[in-house]
């Protein structure tokens, strides 16, 4: 197994598994992904409910343990390292989740829960520990005095802000956002995107974005992953798969997209997919798009297409991906 | 049923309103003292109009769709004004006849279906259970029509859906379940309270489709209550943004989404990610949304809008601002404001529909 040496994150072949309550089956919830994150990137993951892009982002930080396959962080499997040792590594590995409500203590001042993850990790003296506190509270934005203010005296989009000033007392190098802005009203949520691209600049963040919303992943990212029932079905630069989608699931996802936009530039037939996403206990056979797919041949059904690099960094797996006419109308 | 609709179609604007809301102002006795969660709301939904209500968490708009239907929280201080439906006064009129309204007349559904679904019924039981209440009509015949609803909302083999608990579908399908609900008593005005919010863009997309072809078919009237922009953008034709507690603009959706004349309005449009662009910094509005316990006189947004003058401390009414608009700002007339457009230059799925 080789990593590229660009790579802060390497994934090969992650497959993670849960058995049910009754422990009568298995979800694949994913089931076989490889991809690298550069450094200094920002890598969009997108997917509907129950495409298992959670468990991804879970599995990345080690909140999850793979059921297989292997992830490496700068090259090095940080399961394999002593214990002591993988609990100073996590450090570098942040996760931010979608509602600050259930990642705040309530009880907590705002600056007791900014300061904890120092605390635990017992890093320098009390003084440096809170300089360092208050400096991530100013990078984000926040004014001094509402470290003395519980969570419940706080904005939704304040309280997300105090959740993204203690993942950075650390000074991590990658975090995973994780629906970090679908909890945010609207006039909110732009501001804290700008932020996010911010600290990036600033601190060379790598981040890996978690989203069900197309339009907050094109925005922030510079390549995606589309992701379906467990395995990945499109990656590739940004720009390339919003406008050049190879996937039939990527293509009808950018077409359900409600758009903002007047009935004269929104233009073009919809397509509309049947049905809903499948039970991951028991995948369809092949092709796992195929029950939805209105190009679905015989052979989506008997073969798992292969995962192809058609254009250079834009990876697609589709039996008929390359055909000409193979286009969304 | 199908008579009566069949009298008002889709393009029923500029007749008679079907619901005429004047003055309406809705208020709340808390332990902080009374709260005034609308004030002054003005509008109306022709029959057969699609009309969004716009606005983020806690600007009131799902409490107007509640109380349209008087479907209002046990708190409640007292409402203002009127909401007149076909010559009755909902704000005032008894709880008799407002229930012979409710459901039949006017109907609504949430964001959640599951929590408006009994778990311990079949579906085909709550579906009917309407139609017996209102109609009266035997057994047998509800279970017909509500066989036929299904069809209509695109559950696939309705005859063994009929009889599944809520927990057996899927949530696409239990919003679905809901809409039949809603629609089997033939009603004019629908009011759909972020009907799509908990649902997939994919499944999102087919819901919406629905709504907006049964309502061309049957000539029911929507309220679509959401905080998403793209999703009016795609399902109605006129858009009521509100903004603490206020209706602060009311246009075709085209039009506001092109020229807004609110600086609220344009600054949503603008704090938008588009699919086809990227990496911009993204314009925001700053501040927040005044509390319910402090609004500020005159102007509600003024602490937050770039174009705030003096003349903004007055009080700010809705405004006539020709064209079948109206707008709740001081300065509309003068102001050029940008709209969706300023923001999106390429519609890459419409380029590669058009060139194949």
């Amino acid at each position: 197994m080789t990593a590229d040496a660009h790579s802060i994150v390497s994934v090969r072949d992650l497959q993670v598994r849960f058995q049910t309550t009754d422990r009568r089956a298995t979800v694949k919830a994913v089931d076989g992904v490889d991809f690298d994150v550069r450094r200094g990137e920002t890598f969009g993951i997108i997917g509907e409910s129950g495409s298992g892009k959670t468990t991804i982002g879970r599995a990345l930080v080690f909140l999850l343990k793979p059921s297989a396959g292997a992830i490496l962080h700068d090259g090095i499997d940080p399961l394999a390292l002593p214990r002591k040792q993988f609990q100073n590594h996590r450090r570098d590995y942040q996760i931010i989740f979608q509602d600050p409500n259930a990642a705040l203590n309530p009880r907590m001042t705002i600056l007791s829960s900014v300061l904890e993850p120092l605390e635990l990790a017992g890093q320098g003296t009390r003084a440096e520990r809170l300089a360092r506190a208050r400096e991530a509270m100013d990078r984000v934005g926040l004014p001094q005095e509402i470290g003395e203010r519980y969570p419940h005296q706080l904005s939704g989009g304040q309280k997300q802000r105090v959740v993204i000033a203690r993942a950075l007392t650390l000074r991590p190098k990658l975090i995973v956002c994780d629906e970090v802005v679908a909890a945010l009203d609207m006039s909110i949520r732009g501001d804290v995107l700008n932020l996010f691209a911010d600290l990036q600049r600033e601190l060379g963040l790598t981040y890996v974005f978690i989203t069900h919303d197309l339009a907050v992943v094109s925005h922030i990212s510079e390549r995606v992953a589309v992701m379906y029932l467990g395995r990945f079905v499109e990656l590739g630069p940004t720009e390339s798969v919003s406008e050049r989608p190879l996937h039939p699931y990527t293509q009808a996802l950018l077409s359900a997209e409600p758009r903002p936009l007047p009935s004269s530039m929104r233009g073009g037939e919809r397509i509309v997919l049947e049905g809903e996403i499948p039970s991951p206990i028991d995948p369809p056979s092949g092709c796992r798009f195929r029950t939805r797919c209105r190009y679905a041949q015989d052979v989506c059904a008997s073969r798992v297409p292969d995962w192809r690099e058609l254009v250079p960094g834009h990876w697609v797996a589709c039996h008929f991906a390359d055909r000409p006419n193979f286009s969304p109308n | 049923m199908a008579a009566r609709l069949a009298q008002h179609g889709p393009d029923g604007g500029g007749a008679q309103p079907l619901i005429s809301v004047r003055g309406l102002g809705i208020r709340f006795k808390t332990s902080h003292g009374v709260w005034q969660a609308t004030r002054k709301l003005d509008f109306d939904i022709a029959p057969g109009e699609r009309v969004g209500i716009v606005g983020e968490s806690g600007c009131g708009k799902t409490i107007t769709g509640l109380s349209i239907l008087r479907l209002l929280p046990n708190n409640l201080a007292g409402l203002d004004g009127s909401i007149m439906f076909d010559g009755v006064d909902l704000a005032s009129c008894s709880t008799r006849q407002m229930r012979d309204i409710r459901g039949r007349r006017i109907a609504m559904i949430f964001q959640e279906p599951m929590s408006a679904l009994d778990p311990v019924f079949t579906v085909g039981h709550q579906i009917a259970e309407t139609l017996r209440v209102h109609t009266g009509v035997s057994s047998e015949e509800a279970r017909a029509k509500t066989l036929d609803m299904l069809r209509r909302v695109g559950i696939a083999s309705p005859e063994r859906r009929i009889d599944d608990y809520p927990h057996q579908l899927s949530g696409g399908m239990r919003q679905r379940v809901m809409i039949a609900a809603a629609l089997i008593c033939g009603p004019q005005l629908l009011i759909a309270d972020e009907p799509t919010t908990a649902l997939d863009v994919t499944v999102q997309a087919q819901i919406l489709e629905l709504l907006r072809e049964l309502s061309e078919t049957s000539g029911t009237a929507l309220m679509l209550i959401t905080h998403d922009l793209g999703v009016v953008a795609e399902t109605c034709t006129r858009m009521i943004t509100m903004y603490a507690g206020e209706v602060i603009e009311d246009a075709a959706v085209d039009d506001a989404l092109v020229k807004p004349l609110h600086p609220y309005t344009s600054g949503l449009l603008r704090s938008l990610p588009h699919l086809s662009e990227r990496r911009g910094k993204l314009a925001s509005i700053p501040g927040r949304v005044p509390s319910i316990m402090d609004m500020p006189n005159g102007c509600r947004f003024k602490a937050r809008c770039p174009y705030a003058v003096d003349a903004c401390d007055a009080e700010q009414e809705l405004r006539d601002a020709g064209g079948g608009r109206k707008v709740r700002c001081a300065r509309f007339a003068e102001l050029d404001l940008p709209g969706a457009l300023q923001h999106a230059t390429t519609a890459p799925i419409a380029a590669m529909v058009a060139q194949s």
